[in-house]
């Protein structure tokens, strides 16, 4: 459904996309995970023709970006990041605007209207201008927009940024029911794992501009090496002792005072694991999540700044907790 | 069956429609933006008009009359061009950018946007027109139709000028600034405020390279029967006009940044 082939986007000197390719199935959710400033956006964009690539290209729905652009705008649905939605309008003159921005017939436009509508649960406020709308009802409003020419494939760039839990659940709702009912690729861009998790049939994690690791949310987290085990000490580090030795520790990550163990099997192993230790204040146990896995994949890259902030400073922190 | 060709053309006046109709009914909802942006010209009409008016002046009419197409002009001037301040909102709240990801081309999109500046400035011209009424000035048929055409004609010209600054321009306040060196002298050398026939040389040059010029005396002509060219002359030239900053504008508008 989606080619990318070797995309690089240049700003000056820094490269936001450096080299990127990968390819995304018909009818599946595709999930763009990754840090702010990772280049999801700039993805985004470019495939939404609405940037321009410094090199490589891409293939939408069998149209070129570069050289069929209007074609490709025509078969794509895109959801930014901010809601686009005029606010002096009512929800119903926005789907209107943009219905006859796309050229669609009078004859199935007021019934395509009430369709997105009713898919999004905005038919009762279809008449309120928008700027009385609540923050995940111009989301829906926009995804109601983008649904309007019955579009091959859909871009959501953050569709949950910013709401609060609950929206944020309505949302997740909204967006599985699209994909029963509309028939869609979907590519969706997040920096909540959770999110990608619970919705994406495949995950790309994104990191400066690269792919560095794409695959079903199931495999990337068996592929971090069964469960995780951290033992903090008292007596900081130096108390540690060598676990590699161990058959079933796959890796060991030190801290200052602890150490992280992704090991198989936690409960018939664990026992010969602290067997001889001294000094242990505490022994955590999870079972792996997408965090984990970004964590791994993208090493210690994450001490880099990012233009946005925010999300390196929660991964530090979530690092050392 | 339709063929393509009539096909592409439906869509193309359907997304015009589209965009002037957003633009028209936001003009609607903002009915303060009419209302501040009309009584500027009027205060001219009234206080300059009846102030200057009152000393006598060799014009061959009353003064308030004579300035009364300057003011329809000025009215035009400043909506029209500051129009061009709504393509930064546009882009400032990401409403351009959702019009830029649907399959409508670059011209459709200013085209439009254009209409919708033209009718915010027909809307003000009415206004006018209506207490121009009351001041005494007569209107017939052909009389209207040429100040709606000459009003038509200028703020799609003028529109056109101030959505290629804000094609260019990012800040709303940059915006303000620049525009402002361009509009105040385009209305006070169009010979708006004064006759333009015995001005010193050096005037006179730069009221004949400003366009708004033309519109005066075309409004002149039709109104008081009272311009410098023949009503011809202006309109060719105010077309001309027109079609130079519309084509200026549809280049500015393909090569702007859609993010």
């Amino acid at each position: 459904m989606i080619i990318i082939e070797n995309l690089v986007k240049k700003y000056g000197d820094f490269y936001a996309l450096n080299g990127l390719s990968f390819e995304v199935n018909e009818n599946e959710i595709f999930g763009l995970l990754g840090p702010n400033g990772a280049g999801k956006t700039t993805l985004i964009h470019i495939l939404a023709t609405l940037l321009k690539p410094t090199e490589g290209g891409a293939i939408v729905n069998g149209f070129d970006v570069l050289h069929d652009a209007t074609k490709v705008r025509g078969s794509i649905g895109v959801v930014f990041q901010a809601p686009s939605s005029d606010d002096m309008l009512t929800g119903y003159e926005n789907l209107k605007v943009h219905a006859l921005l796309y050229g669609i017939p009078r004859k199935i436009r007021e019934r395509r209207i009430s369709e997105v509508l009713k898919l999004v649960g905005l038919e009762e406020r279809k008449n309120d201008q928008v700027k009385k709308y609540s923050g995940g009802m111009r989301r829906r409003l926009e995804i109601a927009r983008g649904l309007l020419h019955h579009p091959r494939v859909f871009f959501l760039d953050e569709p949950t940024l910013g709401l609060d839990p609950q929206s944020r659940n309505t949302m997740w709702t909204y967006i599985k029911k699209i994909v029963r009912e509309e028939k869609v690729t979907i590519i969706l861009t997040t920096h909540y794992m959770e999110e990608a998790d619970m919705l994406c049939d495949r995950i790309g994690f994104i990191s400066n501009g690269k792919i560095i690791a794409l695959d079903s949310p199931s495999r990337l987290k068996q592929e971090i090496g069964g469960d995780i085990v951290k033992i903090t000490f008292t007596n900081g580090i130096h108390s540690a002792k060598d676990f590699t030795h161990f058959e079933f520790v796959h890796r060991v990550e030190q801290n200052e005072n602890s150490v992280i163990i992704y090991m198989d099997e936690v409960n018939s192993n664990l026992h010969r694991l602290i067997k001889d230790l001294e000094d242990v204040q505490s022994i955590e146990y999870k079972k792996p999540t997408l965090n984990d896995v970004f964590l791994k994949f993208s090493g210690d890259s994450l001490s880099g700044d990012s233009p946005e902030g925010g999300f390196m400073q929660r991964y530090a922190e979530y690092k050392r907790s | 069956m339709l063929s393509t060709r009539d096909h592409n053309l439906k869509i193309i006046l359907g997304q015009l429609y589209a965009l002037w109709l957003r633009e028209f009914k936001v003009f609607l909802r903002e009915r303060s933006r009419l209302i501040a942006s009309t009584f500027t010209p009027l205060l001219w009409l009234f206080v300059i008009g009846s102030g200057l008016g009152s000393t006598n002046l060799q014009i061959g009419t009353d003064y308030q009359k004579f300035i009364f197409p300057g003011i329809i002009c000025m009215s035009v001037i400043f909506t029209s061009v500051f129009f061009g301040s709504y393509i930064i909102w546009d882009r400032k709240f990401d409403f351009l950018k959702s019009v830029m990801v649907a399959p409508s081309s670059r011209t459709t999109v200013f085209i439009g946007k254009t209409l919708g500046g033209m009718t915010t400035s027909l809307f003000q011209v009415a206004i006018i027109l209506i207490i121009g009424m009351a001041l005494g000035i007569n209107y017939n048929a052909l009389s209207l139709l040429q100040i709606i055409s000459i009003v038509l004609i200028l703020s799609f010209g003028l529109t056109s000028l101030g959505l290629t600054f804000g094609s260019y321009i990012e800040s709303l306040e940059g915006f303000q600034l620049i525009v402002s060196f361009v509009v105040f002298p385009l209305f006070f050398l169009s010979g708006a405020l004064f006759p333009i026939d015995n001005l010193p040389a050096w005037l006179k040059f730069i009221t004949l390279v400003d366009p708004a010029t033309y519109s005066v005396d075309a409004l002149r002509n039709s109104i008081l029967n009272l311009g410098t060219y023949s009503f011809q002359l202006d309109i060719e030239i105010l077309l001309l006009f027109t079609l130079i900053m519309t084509l200026i504008g549809i280049f500015s508008f393909k090569r702007m940044k859609a993010v």
